[in-house]
């Protein structure tokens, strides 16, 4: 009998139940919100929600712990999973990683591995009352390069300090950072125009992260703001030149010989160190306008890559001075970007001398935005128009290439997330249509754990000519593997 | 004639209903009203706030993920559902640590959103994408984070009980978001929303927020402990707050490219 009663109840249970579900209760007020402190026996059955500590009705949601009259006798749990916690001690952060990829066309100048190193970055901030210090440096075992003995300027061996600098503020509206930093702006995407600041091209073809594409500069740098404009000044009291193609990693075009060459032709450019004469300024105004961000830039200092040549055959760094604007903002529900920069080539302000870089003008149009659901693409059409063209081809010696007055360059980029953000998956493409060139960055990385990273990618260059700006870069077609262990 | 009957009887009905519940604040307050008050109790309390949040991602297979990082907030106007600017600096994990991330948030328009990376020293715009995607990998999209337009949706008021005003809400714009309808358990006496049910076409709930600690902070209710679960990505994340001030004279300046390359420490504490 007394079976036969429970078998009825949970029979009328089981019925009116889902009618309950159905009428849907209120959620429980949650803690904070509830009127007494949570009590177990005053939670709901499973059908509606809980009651958070300390509602009365039953019949909707507990208030939550808070919302109650009375504070909540359970104290929040505010403690954090330390799981994936390992830290280092004094207060360092960093990564390690490892790091190793390979040509994938035959190169009888260079060596099959184009990257194979252990990296492990150390990062210490020191903040103070009146300063605020900052030291970044990689500890780097680089089984590809040749030469191990370091070089802070050039990156080399097996110590590379990336930033040692002190943020100072003398007065409210300044911000003064001095010391070795990395410096950036414009709104390029991979392509910079006034950024004038020295870049590692080799490090960005042979498929280290991003980061790195950026050299330190050492330098001081000076911000002013206002509500008129902020204004900029960057002071490089010893010219910092990019990390460029030096034949010594990556092969390139030699025009002397004739073809491309590596490790049998390298460029040893006359590199211009005099202190306080052979130095760098760059400046920068820059406002918001709107939702529009404008600026103004101007530079006066020396070409990043050994653009002349002295009549021996010695490459050289020319003077050069730039100036430029350029503007970003919403655009029909994607960013619109535009910059402008002419570039004065100083020791050939005629542009008839055949052996240094000439003059140039650049220009950049740009668009990115998202075109489904965490697919953001970004397109830019670049262009490079020599200035003094026809005294250009006029000086050229018998026989010599004309160069096109006018380099086109487009670039895409195609960024698709996935996975809760875990998987980023992106592809960028530089092409040329008149060199018929171009560079294709392929990467994928996966976040294995919050700590964890792990990365494939590519680095294709293609081209009809030999000679042409990513077209020589061809035998340095590479596929690259990395993992990385943040801490 | 039956038709005419049917009415009345939903009409008496309606209105026996309705003065049932009808308590004091109730009569003064249209539906509209109390959906702008639960934006402003959700997404304005005080003319500026700051806070430490730590979230816990867990994902369909129950690995867990983090996210810690300073969020600071400020009110232009100090207007409720008006516009506001948000300065977030990431803490953890390791990866994107010292990130920070700005936000205009326009009524009337697309966000504007910058983020800095400073390994590239790059202030870097970011286009406006889906208010509806995750943010930051999380169980919670950006408009759970910043606030969803109180005039985005048509409000009903389905029920009233002594703690709640229960409202459902129905997109104006249907091919923007990808719900069809949700209920919010509004809180009577703070107007904060306690629970939200996020429905599909078949009315199946699919996605649930709900409010799990409230704290009284500088006179102002918070919420300090809420999870986000969706079954369609599979998972949750709870999402806690700590060191919650409000009122703490944020200059408007901070929320500038000045304070993304360098972050406003003495304001971040």
């Amino acid at each position: 009998m007394a079976h036969r009663r429970t078998i009825f109840y949970a029979t009328a249970a089981s019925l009116i139940l889902p009618a309950m579900a159905v009428a849907q209760a209120p959620p429980p007020l949650p803690a904070g919100l509830s009127s007494e402190p949570a009590e177990q026996s005053e939670r709901q059955n499973s059908t509606t929600p809980d009651l958070p500590s300390g509602l009365e009705e039953p019949s909707e949601p507990a208030l939550p712990p808070g919302l109650a009259l009375e504070a909540a006798d359970k104290p929040r749990d505010t403690s954090r999973d330390a799981r994936d916690d390992f830290a280092l001690p004094f207060g360092l952060s960093g990564f390690a990683e490892a790091r190793l990829g390979a040509r994938i066309v035959d190169d009888p100048t260079q060596k099959t591995l184009s990257v194979g190193e252990v990296r492990i970055q150390l990062e210490r901030d020191v903040e103070t009352e009146h300063a605020n210090f900052r030291f970044v440096g990689d500890f780097l075992y680089d089984g590809v390069a040749g030469d191990h003995s370091v070089n802070l300027e050039k990156g080399r061996g097996f110590f590379d300090l990336r930033e040692a600098n002190v943020v100072l503020r003398p007065v409210n509206f300044l911000d003064v950072k001095a010391g070795r930093q990395v410096l950036t702006w414009g709104v390029g995407d991979l392509y910079f125009i006034n950024d004038l600041f020295p870049k590692d091209f080799r490090s960005f073809f042979i498929g280290r992260d991003d980061e790195y594409l950026k050299a330190p500069s050492d330098a001081v740098r000076l911000s002013a703001f206002s509500d008129i404009a902020n204004v900029e000044f960057v002071y490089t009291p010893r010219f910092d030149a990019d990390r460029s193609i030096t034949g010594e990693r990556l092969s390139y075009f030699n025009p002397a010989l004739g073809r491309i060459a590596g490790r049998d032709a390298i460029i040893v450019a006359d590199l211009p160190d005099a202190w306080f004469s052979d130095d760098e300024f760059a400046g920068r105004a820059y406002r918001q306008i709107g939702a529009f961000e404008t600026a103004l830039y101007g530079y006066a200092g020396i070409w990043k890559t050994p653009e002349g040549q002295t009549p021996l055959g010695r490459p050289f760094h020319p003077r050069l001075a730039v100036f430029g604007a350029s503007l970003r903002g919403p655009l029909k529900g994607g960013i619109a970007t535009a910059e402008f920069g002419h570039y004065l080539s100083r020791d050939d302000l005629a542009g008839s001398n055949p052996l240094i870089r000439n003059s140039e003008s650049r220009l950049l149009a740009g668009y990115e935005r998202e075109i489904a659901t965490e697919l953001t693409a970004s397109a830019q059409y670049i262009v490079e128009i020599i200035s003094d063209f026809d005294a250009l081809a006029g000086a050229l010696p018998a026989g010599a290439q004309t160069p096109d007055r006018v380099r086109h360059l487009v670039t895409l980029r195609l960024t698709k997330l996935m996975l809760n953000q875990n998987l980023t998956l992106s592809g960028f493409n530089f092409w040329s249509p008149n060199e018929q060139d171009g560079y294709l960055r392929l990467r994928a990385s996966y976040k294995l754990s919050d700590a964890l990273l792990a990365e494939v990618g590519g680095n294709i260059f293609y081209g009809a000519d030999d000679n042409t700006f990513f077209g020589q870069f061809e035998n340095n077609t590479n596929l690259f593997v990395g993992l990385r262990r943040n801490f | 004639m039956i038709k005419k009957t049917f009415i009345a009887v939903t009409a008496i009905a309606a209105s026996l209903l309705s003065s049932a519940h009808a308590q004091e604040p109730v009569d003064a307050l249209n539906v509209q009203d109390i959906v702008d008050r639960a934006s402003a109790a959700a997404y304005y309390q005080g003319r500026d706030g700051r806070a430490s949040v730590h979230m816990a991602i867990l994902d369909a297979q129950g690995r867990e993920r983090t996210r810690d990082f300073v969020i600071l907030r400020t009110d232009i106007d100090d207007l409720d559902n008006g516009e506001q600017r948000f300065y977030v600096l990431f803490e953890r994990p390791a990866d994107i640590s010292k990130t920070a991330f700005l936000v205009w948030k326009h009524a009337d328009a697309n966000d504007d959103r910058w983020l800095y990376l400073p390994a590239l020293d790059l202030v870097k715009r970011i286009a406006p994408s889906d208010e509806r995607t995750s943010f930051v990998g999380s169980h919670f999209f950006y408009e759970d984070v910043s606030g969803r337009g109180p005039g985005e949706d048509d409000h009903v008021l389905e029920e009233e009980t002594d703690a709640y005003y229960v409202i459902r809400s129905t997109p104006k714009d249907a091919q923007g978001v990808e719900f069809a309808s949700y209920k919010n358990w509004i809180h009577k006496t703070t107007f904060i929303p306690v629970k939200t049910e996020y429905y599909d076409a078949s009315g199946e709930a699919y996605r649930t927020y709900s409010a799990t600690a409230v704290e009284t902070i500088d006179g102002n209710p918070t919420v300090v402990e809420a999870t986000m679960a969706d079954t369609r990505i599979g998972g949750e994340t709870r999402m806690s707050y700590g060191d919650v001030a409000y009122d703490i004279d944020l200059p408007e300046d901070i929320f500038s490219e000045r304070y993304l390359r360098n972050p406003p420490r003495r304001h971040l504490r």
